[in-house]
């Protein structure tokens, strides 16, 4: 059980951002991608995620066998992909309950009822663990959330929906620590046998707190270097100037 | 088809219609029949409306003729019984135009001093009371020929007193249905909230059967005297071939506030023109509005906010939801006087196309006479967003279900001030059945 990307080319418009792009998460295990800015981190997410303005022009992304490619967001979401987003958009007027819950009911299997009692108890206890006030599930989505409550809220989306594989795109973009831990901690709960994750971030300190099994480093559009965690720690250290310079050439 | 025939009888524009009506209405006061001949020989010399006249620019006039309506002559036979639509301390149902039932007023209320009676019954109890305020007001943003014809032929409606510092804490409701094939109704509503008073009134108005068309001049007046609060609610679902005016004018006296939401769910062409005017230092007037144009409809909006006394504040927010081939115009000014220092005026139109034939215009407006105000409006008309849309689907919700998310997060805004659960879930309810029905 795995996602597994093969040799995937992605542009936007005419310009090509992925190269042949590969990687294997295994079910189970937290992989980490760095790079600089503009090495196509971002694009990665985007297109497994299904954005229209991505297109795919080689290659296949198979989640436990299931080629993504092609599908609809809806329905790459259903099959157990689960997108966390660098800027969370801002839906006016729906509220976060009545927005997990559409998302919950989407994936009742036939004959199954949407029970409203569980929800809640579910949504609660999850949203204590994320120290998430109540009122929270009667706010607009992300409408006026700061940078904190925009990433938990998806770590609280992404804990409703038990995916089986999640992309966490920058989470770690404008937190502040506090905020960062928690977010971390409430990654780390989910952790287990039953979902593969993949945590895109530029810094390394996010690696404090959400341990990788695996980390990669990418750039110009494909994945040029693979390690242990120590790897995060020497990007940190010498900067991805090196990697440039190292990796220019077989780009 | 409908269980009641329709009436053989003059279209309600004819001179014979009008004299039927007034044969009709027995010991006429004598003013009001000297006011209503008036208002007909007005009728008759006011021109109809031509696109070529501002207040009816982008409207489709040629929807305008009345000839096939005719008059309403309710009767106890169409009482229909039904439930108010919300919890209410009292409530008046019409049936083309005739008081068929309802639900007392609460003795409590009306031991303090509540009059909540038919228009026709209070101008019998009360004379020279209602007299006084009787088409004090009258919105005049293009349909002063319209407005003459109601005054002509209206022969009930609501009529909703409260004493001085008399707080009404359940809304009270009235029900204008329209019965009968072609049916023409002139529902006058008359509000006076006296010194430190408070009440709600919540008005529906609709076709019986959504088959049948009906002709419906509709004109309210809400006065809040100083330091009152109105709250009007007016949920309109006319047939989808019916013709439609819902004349409106709001008068806000010192410190008092008037707050009306409009919901236009229904009527095959809609005209409705809300006057929203504040008279005494502080005076506070909301008007807000929601209306869902689908199939062919045309909703055709006409505002004013006009300012008189400092201290003011009014804020209007209309929103329309557009489908298929339908149209909606909105065209509101604020004006200010210039003793009108300190007033604060919003203006917002906000158009949501979710088919490219359906066509919105938005025509705001200022016009500011006074130098230290707060003004401004906006408009915006576009289709759901892209971005938005996807953020919903990358959730697993299908596209009809993000869709259906998405206006409703437009609705929201609106409904969410409706200030009552039970009205809330009602309207909830029309609109997920006018937006089903949608194309």
């Amino acid at each position: 059980m795995s996602l597994e990307i093969k040799n995937l080319s992605v542009s936007i418009g005419e310009k090509p951002i992925l190269k042949d792009f590969c990687l294997t998460v295994p079910k189970g295990q937290v992989h980490a991608i760095m790079g600089p800015n503009g090495t196509g981190k971002s694009t990665l997410a985007k297109a497994l995620a299904g954005h229209p303005d991505y297109t795919v022009n080689a290659g296949e992304a198979l989640l436990d066998g299931q080629n993504l490619i092609g599908m609809e967001a809806d329905a790459i979401a259903r099959a157990g992909l689960f997108m966390a987003f660098q800027y969370p958009m801002e839906v006016p007027g729906v509220s976060i309950a009545n927005f997990i819950r559409a998302a919950l009911v989407a994936r009742l299997k036939e004959g199954e009822n949407f029970s409203a009692t569980g929800y809640y108890k579910d949504l609660y206890a999850k949203m204590d663990e994320l120290k998430m006030p109540r009122e929270f599930t009667s706010r607009a989505i992300n409408v006026g959330f700061s940078g904190g409550e925009k990433k938990r809220c998806e770590i609280l989306q992404m804990a409703m929906l038990k995916p089986s594989y999640a992309i966490l795109d920058e989470t770690d973009s404008g937190l502040d620590i506090d905020a960062l831990r928690i977010v971390a901690e409430g990654v780390e709960h989910m952790r287990g046998p039953e979902i593969g994750m993949v945590v895109i971030t530029h810094y390394q300190r996010l690696l404090n707190y959400i341990k990788p099994d695996v980390v990669h480093v990418m750039y110009g559009g494909r994945i040029v270097k693979s390690g242990g965690p120590e790897l995060a720690l020497d990007l940190e250290e010498r900067g991805y100037g090196w990697v440039e310079k190292e990796f220019e050439k077989v780009v | 088809m409908s269980d009641f025939p329709a009436v053989n009888s003059a279209s309600v524009v004819a001179e014979a219609a009008f004299a039927e009506h007034m044969a009709s209405w027995p010991r006429m006061p004598a003013w009001l029949a000297e006011a209503k001949r008036e208002a007909r020989k007005r009728f008759a010399e006011l021109t109809m409306p031509t696109r070529k006249q501002e207040a009816w620019r982008f409207a489709t006039v040629s929807n305008l003729s009345c000839d096939g309506f005719t008059l309403a002559r309710g009767e106890a036979s169409l009482a229909a019984s039904v439930e108010p639509v919300v919890t209410c301390g009292g409530c008046l149902d019409f049936a083309d135009d005739f008081h068929a039932g309802g639900k007392p007023l609460d003795p409590e209320l009306a031991e303090k001093g509540v009059i909540f009676l038919p228009l026709d019954a209070a101008l019998r109890a009360y004379p020279e009371f209602v007299r006084k305020y009787l088409f004090g007001h009258m919105p005049n943003l293009g349909s002063e020929k319209f407005e003459a014809l109601h005054m002509a032929m209206f022969r009930s409606g609501v009529f909703l007193y409260v004493p001085k510092n008399v707080e009404v804490t359940l809304p009270l409701a009235a029900l204008h249905e329209a019965v009968r094939p072609n049916a023409g109704l002139f529902p006058h509503t008359l509000v006076v909230a006296d010194e430190n008073s408070s009440v709600t009134l919540v008005e529906v108005f609709r076709s019986r059967d959504a088959n049948l068309a009906h002709f419906a001049c509709a004109a309210s007046d809400l006065v809040a005297l100083p330091g009152a609060r109105i709250s009007r609610r007016l949920i309109q679902s006319w047939s989808d071939s019916s013709l439609a005016f819902h004349l409106g004018s709001s008068t806000a006296d010192r410190d008092s506030s008037i707050d009306s939401i409009s919901l236009h769910l229904g009527g095959g062409h809609v005209r409705a023109e809300e006057h929203g005017r504040i008279v005494g230092r502080g005076g506070n007037v909301q008007m807000h509005s929601l209306a869902v144009a689908t199939g062919s409809r045309e909703i055709d909006q006409r505002t004013l906010q006009t300012h008189l006394a400092c201290d003011g504040k009014s804020d209007l927010l209309y929103k329309n939801v557009l489908t298929d081939k339908a149209r909606t115009i909105f065209a509101g000014l604020i004006r200010v006087d210039e003793l009108a220092q300190r007033t604060d005026a919003y203006q917002t139109n906000r158009n949501l196309l979710l088919s490219p034939d359906a066509e919105a215009s938005s025509l705001p407006g200022l016009e500011i006479l006074a130098n230290d105000v707060k003004c401004s409006h906006g408009m915006t008309t576009g289709q759901l967003d892209a971005d938005q849309m996807f953020y919903l689907l990358s959730r697993g919700i299908p596209r009809k279900e993000a869709e259906k998310l998405m206006v409703f997060g437009f609705f929201e805004e609106v409904l969410s001030r409706m200030g009552n659960e039970e009205l809330s879930a009602y309207a909830g309810g029309l609109l997920e059945k006018r937006m089903g029905a949608a194309g």
